[in-house]
């Protein structure tokens, strides 16, 4: 892919981003922030090639080490980030109607 | 030219799971579909590291040269290792999810937010290192010595970027966190010419990355790579907590654009698409919070906001006669009531209120009356902090208002019950010109026929420093404890 194209896909998803995000309800921008936060660890993609990468060069062997490194960081994110926003939506619970009918005095 | 191509399919893949990313975010309109969206995120971040593991295998070569490709094969112990990262990655992470208090979700963000941050440097100076393996250099084969890697000056701009708001977000997010956490005073620290500092900073950042397009040499990225860090250690130190919601959002924003400057750098659809969805969701989240203060991003950024007292309300208000009630008057008062507006703020997190105050507004529901909760968007830690914690005391989403969904009902409310909030509910946002947080929406309380105020003592202030004309008026009780003490009674009270 050209930068151009790579450019474009970026433009057109901060746009993307910009809807849906509004979009969200207010009661859930803390799961918003959790989930956002366990996405963004898709820069686990990078740790992974460059832990998987036999490269030439002095620096290979340290940038590997450092690949690994990120890819714990990254997967902490991923897990923690993905389970406690699992956690946090199920207790979102609507409200039972048949057992409280409305009653006003 | 490109020598690691992707595979058709790989590309199509990663774009795949960035579509999944974006259900995932879309999911989250509503709380019924939510729970669908965090699987379409599962499902996408899965599709990604396993393309990413099946078209990156570990390779190595007993031959040296390594010129035959059938010379190729695989590295268990690399693949090994990886999965063993995954897994230590994994543990940690669910353990964490699992034990942590809901109550102490804003530090868990920041520390969230942090290992992006400290994962987009390390990515990063991997990359510096070793740049063959990530496409962005050709070789250069000397006549003499050995070759060397030259990489590409796009590269080079998108490299340097990524590093630098990677180091921000982890410094900045480390200092969210201990200051979330009670590590690390709330109060804004000041530093004599610190915008003159940071601006120095940010500008030699940026000349820096420039000048690494003419020329690669490592001391230009470790110096951006350790300035980086620093300016993120200073723009958060000043920053006091009532302005934690907007700088969380804040760091949440750039762990977004770390990871699509990385995404441009690997020239990876997934990465480029969240890194945008990250960035925008982050950057919304802080505007929201900041118009719900009234406040600029700049003068947030800025900070200093909470820590004198002087600005404002003059001190000698506090020698004004003011009623205090008990918990008996409090739940005569609202069981003889119509309806009941709860106003939590973070006075509730603190005490961990939310789950005795459920059961008080239950006890108020068996008697008839109308319970309704009104929640400031800045109320708390966190964007939507309050939501979090009165869902998990099982309050049922459908009582929870926001702010201009509510503010017309206190009118004709008979009680405002306010617990742990103070600033939000400050009458003087709308009437005194001098005050710090003139023109921030706030509460209508006032307007409700009496309004039930639960506050520690009488001497403290809320964090904007100013001090609160609703505790002086008239319709207003002042129940003096703690929080979740004083709705214990409260119940007891009610049975």
């Amino acid at each position: 892919m050209d930068f151009i194209a790579i450019l474009s896909i970026f433009v057109l998803a901060c746009f993307v981003g910009y809807f849906v995000v509004w979009a969200v309800t207010p009661a859930l921008h803390t799961p918003l922030m959790a989930v956002t936060n366990a996405i963004s660890s898709v820069i686990i993609v990078g740790a992974l090639i460059a832990a998987a990468a036999a490269g030439i060069g002095a620096g290979s062997g340290v940038a590997k080490a450092l690949g690994l490194l990120a890819v714990v960081l990254a997967s902490i994110n991923i897990f923690g980030g993905f389970a406690v926003t699992a956690r946090m939506l199920a207790m979102y619970k609507k409200k039972e109607r048949p057992v409280a009918p409305a009653a006003s005095k | 030219m490109h020598e690691l191509t992707v595979s058709p399919w790989a590309s199509l893949a990663y774009l795949v799971a960035g579509v999944c990313f974006i259900l995932a975010l879309r999911g989250l309109s509503s709380p019924a579909s939510s729970q669908r969206g965090n699987r379409f995120g599962i499902i996408g971040m899965t599709i990604a590291v396993v393309t990413t593991l099946v078209t990156h295998v570990p390779l190595r070569s007993e031959a040296w040269p390594p010129g035959n490709p059938h010379d190729w094969m695989i590295d268990w112990t690399t693949v090994v290792e990886i999965l063993a990262a995954i897994g230590v990655g994994a543990a940690i992470g669910l353990v964490t999810a699992r034990r942590i208090a809901m109550t102490a979700m804003p530090q868990l963000v920041a520390a969230f937010h942090s290992l992006v941050g400290l994962a987009a440097v390390l990515v990063g100076v991997a990359a510096y290192l070793n740049p063959q393996a990530f496409g962005i250099s050709d070789l250069v084969i000397p006549l003499i010595g050995q070759p060397f890697a030259v990489i590409h000056p796009v590269s080079r701009i998108e490299l340097g970027l990524g590093v630098a708001i990677g180091a921000i977000t982890f410094s900045g997010s480390v200092i969210a966190f201990l200051k979330l956490n009670g590590n690390m005073g709330g109060k804004p620290i000041m530093l004599p010419g610190r915008h003159v500092i940071n601006l120095a900073l940010l500008a030699a950042i940026l000349g820096l990355i420039a000048y690494f397009v003419t020329d690669q040499s490592a001391w230009i990225f470790w110096t951006v790579v350790i300035l980086s860090f620093v300016i993120g250690f200073l723009l958060i130190i000043p920053i006091g907590g009532a302005d934690m919601p907007v700088v969380v959002s804040m760091l949440n924003s750039y762990s977004g654009w770390a990871a699509a400057a990385m995404g441009f750098t690997l020239h990876n659809s997934a990465m480029i698409i969240t890194g945008a969805l990250v960035g925008s969701s982050g950057a919304i989240l802080s505007y929201i919070m900041c118009r719900a203060m009234n406040r600029s991003f700049i003068s947030v950024i800025a900070g200093g906001f909470g820590q004198s007292s002087d600005a404002g309300g003059p001190a000698a208000v506090s020698d004004r006669p003011w009623k205090r009630g008990s918990a008996e008057d409090a739940a005569f008062l609202m069981s003889q009531a119509e309806q009941v507006i709860i106003v939590p703020g973070y006075g509730m997190a603190v005490a961990q209120a939310q789950h005795v105050l459920r059961e008080m507004g239950d006890k108020l529901k068996a008697e008839g009356v109308r319970v309704k909760y009104a929640i400031h968007p800045v109320a708390g830690r966190m964007p939507g902090h309050m939501n979090v914690l009165l869902a998990e005391a099982n309050v049922p989403y459908d009582d929870v208002f926001e702010l201009e969904d509510i503010n017309s009902e206190f009118a004709q409310t008979d009680v405002a019950f306010v617990i742990g909030a103070n600033d939000v509910t400050n009458p003087a946002a709308k009437t005194d010109k001098t005050s710090p947080i003139y023109g921030m929406p706030v509460l209508d309380v006032k307007k409700a026929k009496t309004v039930l105020f639960i506050k520690r003592s009488m001497g403290g202030v809320g964090y904007a420093g100013v001090d609160n004309e609703l505790f002086y008026r008239d319709n207003t009780m002042m129940l003096l404890a703690d929080a979740k003490k004083m709705v214990e009674d409260i119940v007891k009270a009610l049975d």
